[in-house]
């Protein structure tokens, strides 16, 4: 019984960790496979949402559903003016200096952040709806996780029916695959890029904000996290949604495993599993090999 | 084996050899009169700062460190955030070895972390530099991380997170006290040190080796289609630059008298590409001038404002970044190009 319980642990905290990074990478996943433009400041942008959501909450006492509405709206229009003033002079630089660029960005997010509202971490008070246990037949799990779990399944699907089915879907995989030839059938592929790194941001700052209750939310965030963002990014393939999903609920679970059974210095194998998967399938687990 | 006799293999003799295009081709490895004046600043700087020796070794250091970086990042273009993988390896190996008291001889201890750092560099530029891109930057951070995660978990040997405190050096030559008390032998020492490996580098970058490496770094289809074995210069080139990372941790755990984990963070690696890209890459004195803008920046800014200085020190990357992409080196040249043009036009 031990053992089940273990697993039930294992998988639904893996799970709903999982998801967290995948709502937060999707957006990266995207924007580095329309442009290849290597945004390493994609977590500033999911710890600016992560504040806006937080301090709407703890100082405006917003509910979360309309604080999420609100970080989603904030940071997707934060990063529209990042987009039009900067990034988009750096579209056809090379990737070193993209690399540099970003990684100002995110000393800029973070001496703002401690500028603003200071060094300490911040604390999410989830609603009491959220908060308690759930009683799910063979044992009582967190009510939040299960929920987490849920809103990362309803916004893949959705996700993944906006890329299947609509209009600008089909313009981003035709662009993923072959911006040139996207370009000459008349696709304007900025604004495309423009609406995909707005979408992209917003969903990473409700990724921040409904991480930030076991993720914690303090300045150094966009950087803490960094390398776990790249790996469900690269582990996925780069403008696949359905493979971030997978390479992020994966990592979430392998994470809680090893922290159960491997308390010290686990992470050591996340680290080998990805070099060893990315030097077998450079273009990702899920990606599509480049032709 | 000089420039001389590469260029004329790669290129046809059309002329006389006096055409001004084969001139600078000879003499472009040439030593320079401005080139000796790092060194005498060096030296400057060892008698007029008697008391800030402790912070020129450590400048020393990372102008080395970024050195380093020059050659595999400048030269032949291995975009990498996990240089600080070699620079914890070489310290590590340092440590280890005066912890245990296996070796304690600063030189050829040195040439330890040099091999060891090797090794590392060997192996891994064998698997990642098969990749590009994105790929190849987050492997590199993946295989820092993973040597950081294992000395932390070797924590019998490497003393895991705490580091191994109080090193003790053997005196240099058998002479001159070795520890931070005596910061003037550390400096001397990492003066030299440096002396030596950027002659070699320097020797390296204008032989035609290092000539291919620009070359791949420039058109990477163009020197396959030549027949350069780009691949296997990039691994010798990886391989260089991390014995050279490596001999820079080494002496940073040397002058420091411990190591710890810090040797293998992502800040370093992150800091020694900023120290580098402001200094200016691919032209050696980038490492030079970047390495004494930061730290300088560093030691007096950060101490009492730490908040404005990564502030600054962000608005600077972006800055470089979109405008001034070959860094204060490269907008010295801008600015003298011009102004010789206009003393030439009046």
């Amino acid at each position: 019984m031990d053992f089940i319980t273990d697993l039930a642990n294992i998988l639904l905290g893996g799970l709903s960790a999982g998801t967290v990074l995948f709502i937060v990478s999707v957006g990266l996943s995207v924007t580095m496979g329309l442009m290849g433009f290597v945004n390493l400041a994609h977590g500033s942008f999911a710890m600016f949402g992560g504040y806006v959501i937080v301090l709407a909450m703890n100082r405006a006492h917003i509910d979360f559903a309309a604080a999420l509405a609100l970080g989603f709206v904030a940071t997707a229009a934060l990063s529209v003016i990042l987009e039009q003033t900067l990034y988009r002079r750096l579209y056809r630089a090379g990737e070193l200096d993209q690399v540099l660029f970003t990684i100002g960005l995110i000393f800029i997010f973070i001496a703002a952040t401690v500028l603003a509202v200071g060094p300490e971490s911040q604390t999410l008070q989830l609603p009491p709806a959220l908060g308690g246990q759930l009683n799910l037949g063979f044992m009582q799990y967190r009510t939040y996780s299960i929920f987490l779990i849920v809103v990362g399944f309803v916004i893949v699907l959705g996700i993944w029916l906006a890329f299947e089915r609509t209009r600008i879907g089909a313009q981003i995989r035709a662009t993923v695959d072959n911006r040139r030839m996207a370009e000459s059938l008349g696709i304007n592929v900025n604004r495309l890029f423009t609406i995909t790194f707005a979408f992209g941001s917003g969903m990473a700052a409700i990724g921040g904000g409904l991480g930030a209750e076991f993720l914690g939310l303090d300045p150094q965030y966009a950087l803490k996290y960094l390398v776990y963002f790249l790996i469900a990014v690269s582990v996925g393939g780069l403008g696949n949604v359905i493979g971030v999903y997978c390479a992020s609920l994966l990592l979430g679970v392998l994470d809680f495993a090893l922290k159960l059974y491997l308390p010290k210095g686990g992470t050591i194998f996340i680290y080998a599993l990805t070099i060893l998967l990315l030097l077998w399938r450079p273009q990702g687990l899920f990606g599509r090999k480049e032709t | 084996m000089t420039v001389g006799t590469s260029a004329a293999e790669t290129a046809p003799v059309t002329g006389p050899i006096d055409h001004p295009a084969a001139r600078v081709l000879l003499q472009r490895h040439y030593v320079r009169w401005w080139e000796t004046l790092p060194w005498i600043a060096a030296i400057i700087f060892y008698f007029a700062y008697p008391d800030y020796l402790g912070f020129g070794s450590e400048l020393l250091i990372t102008i080395l460190f970024a050195l380093s970086l020059d050659l595999a990042l400048g030269y032949a273009g291995i975009i990498t955030l996990g240089h600080a993988a070699f620079f914890g390896t070489g310290a590590y190996t340092v440590g280890m070895l005066s912890f245990y008291g296996i070796w304690t001889e600063p030189i050829t201890s040195l040439l330890l972390a040099a091999l060891v750092a090797a090794i590392v560099g060997l192996l891994s530029g064998l698997v990642l530099l098969r990749t590009r891109g994105l790929t190849l930057l987050m492997l590199t951070i993946c295989t820092m991380a993973l040597l950081q995660e294992g000395a932390n978990m070797a924590r019998a040997y490497t003393g895991g997170f705490d580091g191994l405190p109080s090193l003790t050096i053997d005196p240099v030559f058998g002479r001159f006290e070795f520890n931070p008390l005596f910061a003037n032998t550390q400096y001397l020492f990492s003066l030299a040190v440096l002396l030596v490996c950027f002659v070699f580098v320097r020797t390296l970058v204008y032989s035609p080796f290092g000539q291919s490496l620009t070359g791949i770094r420039e058109n990477l289809l163009r020197m396959h289609a030549v027949g350069s074995p780009v691949r296997r210069r990039l691994i010798v080139c990886y391989t260089i630059s991390a014995a050279l990372a490596g001999i820079a941790g080494g002496l940073w755990a040397q002058t420091n008298a411990f190591v710890n984990l810090s040797a293998f963070d992502l800040d370093r690696s992150a800091a020694v590409l900023i120290i580098l890209i402001l200094g200016g890459y691919g032209r050696l004195y980038g490492a030079f001038v970047g390495a004494v803008a930061y730290l300088a920046l560093e030691h007096f800014l950060a101490r009492f404002y730490p908040t404005a200085w990564q502030l600054g020190l962000g608005l600077l990357l972006v800055f470089i970044a979109l405008f001034a992409r070959n860094g204060i080196l490269g907008l010295g040249e801008v600015l003298w190009r011009r102004y010789a043009s206009r003393r030439a036009a009046s």
